[in-house]
């Protein structure tokens, strides 16, 4: 049955429509969980609030099993879902550069658009600041294209990679976020225990 | 915050729990219906060659960057999908904070041990290290580390582990700014 898009059960103008229905909910959700907040978000780096890491790997399990299980129960062409290809240089440099720039900003993409929505002027220099780090990629850009294109791995899984089925990486995945979870939380404790300058904003 | 003051202060956020599983069946329900997952990033890409198209059209049709992302109808790379979710995910935000009392007049927020103005410049340079960087791993927290490793791909993983990864190694030097 789904995806429905790509097999054109929904087509045309409804498309936007539902983009912005999911932007909406992807919005609501990240800034009703604290991601409007760069010191919440960097609590991570710091362990004194791991509210990243919770709602990440919740989202990430969550997903991953119901992707197995959708195609499971043939709800799903597991096939026609998009798996993002691996260009290993491009994006391992790309991985680097956003880390460095999370420590930093205190936000990404998403969670600064948030932030500028309920009148943080930082999440509005850091959206500003974003956009002009696409510009200079772009303007550059024919200086480095082989970089970028450099060793293709193609839309490669994790499974494939490591040559195991990709529901066991599910499950791994989900035995990790329980460890995370557990061993995150004693950290937090620990950490808030001797911290007092912070307060939620 | 040990006192009943310091509590009284606290903004209401959910439980992160339950907020991880709110946008796992989200993301679930994305995948279901276009195929792919959520992003945030590809609405600046797009808004940038937009711009670029406008006011040089000749220059953004010979950058082999911006070119892959004109339409060849002559039709506006604005009228796509990924802008139209991120104009939902700004007024999602918006509904959310006024919901929960967070919409308020314009302000930084910053660690007590640093003035707004050192804040304002770390969230710039760490936005323009955070564009270069999501051009190159194909997208950013949304559609690489998150939609991307949830749909099983293996650079998907990369940029996620490299992304906090790197945060915890130089976390010592930019502690000023946040602890």
């Amino acid at each position: 049955m789904g995806p429905l898009i790509p097999q054109e059960i929904i087509t045309g103008q409804w498309d936007f429509v539902i983009a912005l229905l999911i932007g909406a909910a992807f919005g609501f959700i990240l800034e009703a969980s604290g991601f409007s907040s760069s010191r919440n978000i960097a609590g991570v780096f710091y362990g004194y609030n791991f509210v990243v890491l919770r709602v990440f790997f919740t989202a990430m399990i969550v997903a991953m099993v119901g992707l197995m299980y959708f195609s499971y129960f043939g709800w799903i062409d597991i096939d026609l879902v998009f798996v993002l290809p691996t260009y290993l240089n491009s994006m391992l440099l790309g991985g680097f550069l956003m880390g460095l720039g999370f420590v930093i900003g205190g936000f990404c993409p998403g969670t600064s658009y948030t932030a500028v929505a309920i009148g943080k002027l930082d999440g509005l220099v850091f959206a500003i600041g974003f956009l002009i780090g696409v510009f200079i990629f772009g303007e550059s850009f024919p200086y480095f294209e082989d970089f970028y294109t450099a060793n293709n791995l193609g839309n490669i899984t994790i499974g494939e990679m490591f040559g195991i089925s990709n529901d066991w990486v599910a499950f791994l995945f989900v035995v990790m976020a329980i460890v995370a979870f557990y061993v995150t939380w004693l950290i937090e404790k620990k950490v808030r225990k001797n911290m007092t300058a912070y307060k939620f904003e | 915050m040990n006192t009943e003051t310091d509590k009284k202060h606290q903004p209401r956020y959910i439980n992160p729990y339950f907020g991880g599983i709110l946008l796992g069946l989200l993301l679930l329900a994305t995948f279901f219906i276009a195929g792919r997952g959520l992003s945030a990033s590809g609405a600046v890409k797009l808004g940038v060659v937009s711009v670029v198209n406008m006011i040089a059209p000749e220059h953004a049709a010979n950058n082999p960057y911006y070119s892959k992302f004109i339409p060849a109808d002559g039709s506006s790379p604005l009228y796509n999908w990924l802008i139209f979710g991120a104009i939902g995910t700004f007024f999602g935000g918006m509904l959310s904070g006024a919901i929960f009392g967070r919409l308020k007049k314009f302000r930084v927020e910053h660690s007590p041990k640093i003035s707004a103005k050192t804040r304002l410049i770390a969230a710039g340079a760490g936005g323009i290290l955070f564009g270069i960087g999501s051009q190159f791993g194909r997208g950013c927290s949304s559609g690489a580390a998150l939609s991307g490793t949830a749909s099983f791909s293996y650079g998907g993983l990369l940029v996620m582990l490299l992304m906090f990864g790197i945060g915890y190694v130089f976390a010592y030097f930019f502690r000023k700014l946040w602890i």
